[in-house]
């Protein structure tokens, strides 16, 4: 059972890195809007521009259906 | 007759819409801003909300301060030889069109680099590349699509850094209180079995160590609250709490290093994690609004200054001189005290002091800091800078100097001094019987009287039910600075309004008193006001129905006194009554009388009109509370206040934000707790000398003075139930408090006979708090959601 040195240091060590990750990324900052991330995420990335309607030929954008 | 509602504002088109691609708009401004999306493949702005636009409004010449770097520089938050990048804030932000939009900005510009929206703070930070585009072409380009910034002298006020000190010691107390539970649980068992026996001191070590930042850096601000409090001689809540930190920490110490025991690690952590929990719910904070706001968030940051009668040149609010000339156009505001030299003065002083309607000024009249131009470009000379106007000098009156005062300020403080005593007592009279009885047990039952006194219920009651409160208040858009003041709110015996702006909404009622108007006679008087500019001008013509069609030739105008025009043969005459050739002598009310042809027609009558449900308001608030009405404009309305007011409603005209001050001291001095619904700045004063000042805005997102509370106006009817929600609130917390006793209680009987155990405590502390949370939770959504 002498293995519950090596156990309990590991699960010391690890639970002490998550807790380091959570103060750098608080104080990153990313936490302070809740709100916007939500709302971002949601958004398409790809535009229905004038010209992939026209022509669907077109190489620049791939036509993404909005809605 | 159709209904159409414009495709980008969602206003009503009226009669005359204009049609573009087969979609409404109401005006000009929102089909440029359709364009503008829509030339830039900005049409999805649309597909998220139903008409997410505003009409965009007429910016010429405003921005042209922001080309000066002096200006400007306090503004940015990073200037480098290629970039800049500047935050701000946008009130019209309400949805995820907003964001969608501002976020796309480099669609509109290429120099555009980057964009990021704030959404609870309505707020959006721009990245740009500053040699390619200026800060004044990125303002202007917000407002063409609507986004107008709203840059004031607040915003050269720098903010200071983010506090998130709380975060960080829950985060600790958290962890600890994790993982010292989980390594606690082998010795709650108590089996003698032979591997607990050898590993039980490397448990105990690492529990000690992992509760040592739990009481040194997560429980500072409770020794820190409890030191100043014992310094004033004050025993607040915060005392028995670091009391029973301290004794819980030094007996569990002892308890290990003495191989006596497995000692309180697991409550202690628990505990102080539970109330820093209670202290993170309570601070909820509305980021759009500001309670703090002062007249540097109303002001504008620069004026134009008028140099050797022909150039122009911004400067900054501050460095205007005595005896500068300035430019104040259309809808600016006047910074400072002065004289009007040239241009037509029509000013708008109902934010300042109260008075509903616009006041002319000519050539040679003193103009007082705080006011709008309403009609055209004035030049002004100016008599005082800035700081030495009247208007800042109400920000100099003790009443925003005063720091609060430090005492018992909420329930919870006054019951914690006689909790304090009463468990001090029981700690000492247990430990003289146990004296008599069994010496060695006396260390052991003082302490655990002490530990399990621990007030952690108590200290959880008010945040957890005032924080929830808060909320729930905040979603019927009553938002409050902070939980303190919902105690205030439930002590409150005298309710006072403010009543321009407040009870009056800013539109105009126009009723027409006289021999009636034939449909020719409006058609001729509409003709004659189409060509006048004053603001009671354009009211009426708004207000009349027919179409100003005919041609108007020998126009006349003339200041403070009336409008003349010729049509086809008729003269007509509008304005006071001196200038029409009658002889009333009415001082108080705002009229404009009408001659055709040398007939007095009658008069045009402008009444504020009140606010929907003031009637019934104040018959409900008069039930309980005493009322009064204290405003700044004069007695032309009392007649018609006191026939639609309860009886016994005071009230108190020509009132200077001063006098409205002193009023209230008056009445606190008396005894009386005073709350103050007001709006405007002449009503800052008011606002904070009472025990709860409320801001009432027709939009919050504009500016509202300095305030405990903000009320959106629509809720305006619904003050007496927030006041009953206040005081059920406090009445939860009593009861919960008697909840918490009880625990105490029961934690006390093991306690006192020597039976208190760390197992017991894990159990009893955590059992107790979180019932607490729950009741109180379910309590105050139960009476919000009560009808």
């Amino acid at each position: 059972m002498n293995i519950i040195f090596l156990m309990i240091s590991v699960s010391i060590i690890i639970a002490i890195v998550f807790f380091i990750l959570f103060i750098k990324s608080v104080r990153s900052g990313q936490y302070d809007d809740l709100h916007t991330p939500a709302v971002r995420m949601l958004f398409d990335d790809e535009f229905i521009t004038k010209e992939s309607q026209k022509t669907p030929k077109s190489k620049s954008i791939k036509p993404i259906q909005n809605k | 007759m159709l209904k159409n509602s414009c495709y980008h504002c969602g206003n009503d088109c009226d009669s005359n819409p204009i049609y573009k691609e087969d979609k409404p708009f109401c005006c000009n401004g929102c089909k440029t801003v359709y364009e503008i999306l829509h030339e830039n493949d900005l049409a999805c702005y649309y597909d998220f909300e139903q008409s997410p636009g505003k009409i965009p409004e007429e910016i010429k010449g405003k921005y042209n301060y922001l080309n000066d770097v002096k200006i400007v520089e306090k503004l940015y938050d990073f200037v480098d030889n290629e970039i800049s990048v500047i935050t701000f804030y946008i009130p019209h932000i309400h949805c995820s069109s907003c964001i969608w939009v501002l976020e796309n900005l480099d669609r509109l510009n290429k120099s555009i680099i980057s964009s990021q929206v704030n959404f609870p703070k309505k707020e959006v930070r721009i990245t740009f590349n500053n040699s390619k585009v200026n800060l004044k072409q990125v303002v202007e380009l917000l407002s063409s699509i609507g986004y107008e910034p709203f840059i004031s002298l607040d915003d050269t006020v720098n903010k200071g850094k983010v506090d998130r000190s709380l975060i960080y010691k829950v985060g600790v107390a958290g962890f600890a209180f994790g993982n010292i539970m989980l390594l606690s649980f082998p010795e709650y068992f108590q089996s003698n079995e032979f591997w607990l026996e050898r590993y039980k001191p490397l448990f105990r070590v690492i529990i000690f160590i992992m509760s040592l930042p739990v009481v040194f850096y997560a429980a500072t601000d409770y020794f820190v609250s409890a030191y100043k409090g014992l310094k004033h001689k004050i025993l607040n809540i915060d005392v028995p709490i670091v009391l029973g930190i301290i004794v819980l920490f030094l007996r569990s110490t002892y308890e290990i290093a003495f191989d006596v025991g497995q000692g309180y690690f697991d409550s202690l952590s628990g505990f102080v994690f539970f109330l820093l929990l209670g202290k993170l719910f309570q601070e909820q904070t509305y980021s759009f609004l500001s309670f703090e706001r002062d007249y540097k968030s109303y002001f504008p940051i620069a004026v134009t200054k008028i140099i050797e009668n022909t150039s122009e040149k911004s400067i900054s609010v501050y460095d205007i001189e005595k005896g500068d000339r300035l430019l104040i156009r259309n809808n600016e505001l006047i910074p400072v005290d002065g004289i009007l030299i040239t241009g037509f003065g029509q000013i708008d002083y109902s934010f300042v002091t109260g008075e509903s309607m616009p006041v002319s000024k000519e050539s040679g009249d003193k103009l007082f800091a705080g006011g709008k131009q309403l009609s055209g470009a004035i030049e002004m000379e100016v008599l005082q800078t800035v700081s030495q106007s009247y208007l800042t000098q109400l920000w100099s009156n003790d009443i925003f100097k005063k720091e609060s005062s430090y005492g018992i300020k909420n329930l919870t403080d006054s019951i914690s001094k006689r909790f304090t005593i009463i468990v001090l007592l029981i700690a000492f009279i247990s430990g003289i019987y146990w004296y008599f009885i069994d010496v060695g047990m006396v260390a052991n039952v003082v302490t655990a009287v002490l530990i399990i006194a621990c007030p952690c219920a108590l200290a959880l009651s008010a945040p957890f039910a005032l924080g929830n409160m808060l909320r729930i208040l905040g979603k019927q858009k009553l938002y409050l600075k902070n939980t303190g003041v919902i105690e205030d709110l439930s002590k409150i015996d005298q309710v006072i309004f403010d009543k321009t702006g407040t009870i009056t909404t800013n539109k105009t009622k126009i009723t027409f008193k006289g021999s009636a108007l034939t449909k020719l006679d409006n058609t001729l008087i509409k003709s004659v006001l189409r060509a006048s500019n004053h603001p009671l001008s354009r009211m009426l013509y708004e207000h009349l129905v027919e179409d100003p069609i005919l041609k108007v030739t020998n126009f006349k105008e003339e200041l403070g006194k009336g409008i003349e025009g010729d049509i086809e043969g008729n003269y007509i005459k509008l304005g006071s009554s001196d200038y029409v050739g009658g002889i009333e002598k009415n001082t108080l009310q705002t009229v404009i009388f009408v001659s055709i042809n040398h007939d007095i027609k009658g008069k045009f009558v402008f009444d504020n009109t009140y606010r929907e449900g003031v009637t019934s308001l104040f018959s409900d608030l008069q039930k309980s509370f005493e009322l009064s009405i204290l405003t700044g404009d004069n007695e032309g309305e009392k007649k018609y206040l006191e026939s639609h007011l309860p009886k016994g409603t005071h009230f108190i005209f020509n009132q200077k934000p001063e006098d409205k001050l002193n009023y209230i001291k008056q009445l606190q001095r008396a005894g009386k707790k005073v709350l103050m619904i007001g709006d405007g700045l002449n009503d800052a004063g008011a606002l904070a000398q009472s025990d709860v000042g409320i801001a009432l805005s027709e939009n919050i997102n504009v500016f509202s003075p300095a305030s405990d509370g903000i009320i959106d106006a629509r809720q305006f009817t619904l003050i007496p139930r927030f006041i009953k929600l206040s005081q059920q609130t406090m009445k939860v917390i009593k009861i919960s408090f008697v909840l918490s006793f009880l625990y105490n209680f029961i934690g006390m009987l093991f306690a006192v006979t020597g039976n208190l155990s760390p197992i017991v405590a894990a159990i009893l502390m955590p059992l107790s708090s979180i019932s607490i949370v729950i009741f109180v939770t379910i309590m105050t959504n139960i009476l919000a959601n009560k009808k």
